[in-house]
């Protein structure tokens, strides 16, 4: 996404201090072992990860405040689960609107409904809605408390020198600017990275022509809590309208304006009040946010420039239909920080690191090409392109397959990871459970007979989940793989109502190796010391 | 009985419109009009039976 101009009218945001920090008074330049520049979600995702990990990291943002632009709201099941695991996700789902329905409309007509999450025992909803400033507020606090991260708000990377084994930042302060080495420099500094800039590297991909008016609102209605789609609608003749409700009863409205429109004239707030009545009636409302924004598909060639490691918009932008933007950054930052710590502590080497860009890229050209199919289909690109949307359109009502081809945007899902760090599977398993994904959640039950989830017990390691054959677990023990923490089913967790035998397909005496980002990387019918080392050191790019 | 078949049947529909859109990228509207006739023709002739063609030719002149 791309934000071409903005009107704030909002005035709900966060300011931190500036504080001066020990670096800029030091004589020789200080080295550091991670640096991450931009304290966005996906920034912040990265460095929270890190600081669990115990990797100092010093994380940098040219403002002191967040809460401005309309920015993403809707968070996917698989983001909320990371941000479970660093801290906030239970906090952030009681915050946001949680949902799962999707419907869109033809005019006046409903003719697709969707159910993104259709069935139970996961601890995180299909999504929620929250706006991205309470996010990023829960995550800045979770930083505070992390000893080992360092947040420096109005410090703004000017200068990068790459070395070979390092990076020399400059970074201007109030009080001037100091130089600073990182072994490892995280760039999470947005669409518009000036680390992208300062290494002169450019995207491929597309623009969109057709520009968009993206309005927070504050409403209130009694809509239900689902996300709402038109194409064509009564109220925005020819193009469409989405809708998503937020918390403090604000609501995110976006139409489509075009490829003509007139951005001066387009975000005046007359024209987007009259604009709005007409989709909202009588309503009352207050406009909190306004931006008119084109939309991009695209992304690096590479993430990887030496020591520079380049995660979230910073790396590949997609338009906002399926929220994929934020939710794929915040992957990304999960995908990369284990595998730094671990090369950072001597665990693996850095050719791990090749493995974030091979996975990553395939989670780019998955969203970019879902962004892309959706966009077309929302926007089409000539009359003859849109004359093939209304025939599915229009087919619709009375058959199926026109239905699954309407695409108003293919919500987020995590990508499937198809990489070198997965050891094929000897034995065939069925169930939901996917090498190279991540696990599905599952309810379980704990030793002292509280009920939770599978996910909420695995921690930031690499997992071996056995489960049980027979009363004793000292063999499950005896296999376990140094650096690798055991979770036996029937021991430490119980599965009482048979969910996740099903979704593992398991079978007694199966074992399933994790990676840190709970993605499942090997699995076995029978226990086998030397093939469960083997499928650790392999994930770990040995 | 209506032979016509109206339930999805691509594993991918995304790819399917994918394919019909990129087919007619570029073209103005009577030259896409002229590839959706060859097209129909070709399909029509795939399927090689007169019930489900009626069928179909029903369905798109009602939508």
């Amino acid at each position: 996404m791309f934000d071409m101009t903005i009107s704030a009218v909002r005035k709900t945001i966060y300011r931190y201090d500036y504080r001066r920090s020990a670096d800029q008074e030091a004589r020789d330049v200080v080295r550091r072992p991670v640096v991450v520049v931009g304290a966005g979600p996906v920034g912040l995702a990265a460095a929270i990860d890190l600081g669990q990990r115990g990797v100092p990291v010093v994380l940098i943002d040219d403002a002191d405040r967040i809460g401005e632009g309309s920015r993403g709201i809707c968070w996917s099941k698989r983001t909320l689960e990371i941000c479970d695991r660093l801290g906030v996700g239970e906090q952030l789902v009681a915050q946001g609107v949680t949902w799962k329905l999707g419907k869109v409309f033809h005019g006046d007509d409903l003719v697709f409904a969707f159910d993104l999450l259709p069935e139970e025992g996961h601890k995180m909803p299909a999504f929620i809605n929250l706006q991205q400033f309470y996010l990023e507020k829960a995550l800045v606090e979770r930083v505070d408390e992390l000893d080992a991260i360092e947040l420096r708000w109005k410090n703004r990377l000017i200068g990068l020198e790459q070395h070979n084994d390092h990076v020399r930042l400059t970074i201007d302060t109030p009080d001037g600017a100091y130089k600073l080495d990182a072994d490892w420099l995280i760039a999470a500094d947005g669409a518009r990275s000036n680390t992208r800039d300062m290494l002169g590297l450019k995207f491929s991909g597309v623009t969109f022509e057709d520009k968009f008016l993206i309005a927070d609102i504050r409403m209130a209605a009694d809509f239900p809590t689902e996300r709402r789609f038109w194409f064509d609608p009564p109220f925005h003749a020819g193009q469409s309208a989405l809708m998503h409700r937020q918390p403090d009863n604000i609501w995110r409205i976006d139409l489509q304006l075009g490829p003509d429109a007139d951005i001066t004239e387009e975000q005046k707030p007359e024209r987007v009040t009259a604009r709005l009545k007409r989709m909202l009636g009588h309503r009352p409302f207050e406009l909190e946010w306004i931006s008119i924004y084109r939309f991009n598909c695209r992304r690096l060639d590479r993430f990887m420039h030496g020591r520079v490691v380049f995660v979230g918009d910073a790396a590949h932008q997609v338009s906002p239909f399926g929220a994929r933007g934020a939710n794929s950054g915040i992957q990304d930052a999960e995908n990369l920080a284990w595998k730094l710590a671990a090369v950072i502590k001597g665990e693996a080497g850095p050719s791990l690191l090749a493995t974030y860009e091979a996975e990553r890229i395939q989670a780019a050209d998955e969203n970019i090409a879902h962004s892309t199919r959706s966009t077309d289909f929302i926007a089409p690109h000539s009359a003859a392109e849109r004359a093939l949307r209304n025939a599915v359109l229009a087919l619709a009502p009375k058959a199926e397959f026109a239905r699954r081809m309407i695409n108003s945007g293919r919500l987020s899902v995590a990508t499937v990871y198809d990489t070198v760090l997965s050891t094929p599977d000897e034995s065939a398993f069925a169930g939901s459970a996917q090498l190279g994904a991540p696990l599905p959640d599952c309810p379980v039950r704990n030793l002292d007979g509280s009920s939770g989830y599978l996910l909420e017990n695995l921690g930031d390691g690499f997992i071996l989940l056995t489960f049980k054959n027979g009363a004793s677990s000292s063999v499950e023990t005896q296999v376990v793989p140094e650096g690798v923490s055991h979770v036996s089913i029937g021991a430490d967790l119980t599965d009482p109502d048979g969910v996740l035998n099903q979704r593992f397909d398991a079978t007694p005496g199966a074992a399933y190796l994790l990676r840190p980002d709970q993605h499942l990387c090997a699995r076995w019918r029978s226990l086998d010391r030397g093939k469960i080392a083997a499928a650790r050191d392999r994930a770990l790019g040995r | 009985m209506p032979k016509l078949v109206t339930a999805s049947q691509f594993a991918n529909p995304d790819a399917a419109y994918v394919a019909l859109v990129e087919a007619r990228r570029g073209l103005d509207e009577p030259a896409a009009a002229a590839l959706d006739t060859r097209l129909a023709l070709i399909l029509a002739n795939h399927i090689g039976d007169i019930d489900v063609l009626k069928e179909a030719i029903a369905l798109a002149k009602e939508s």
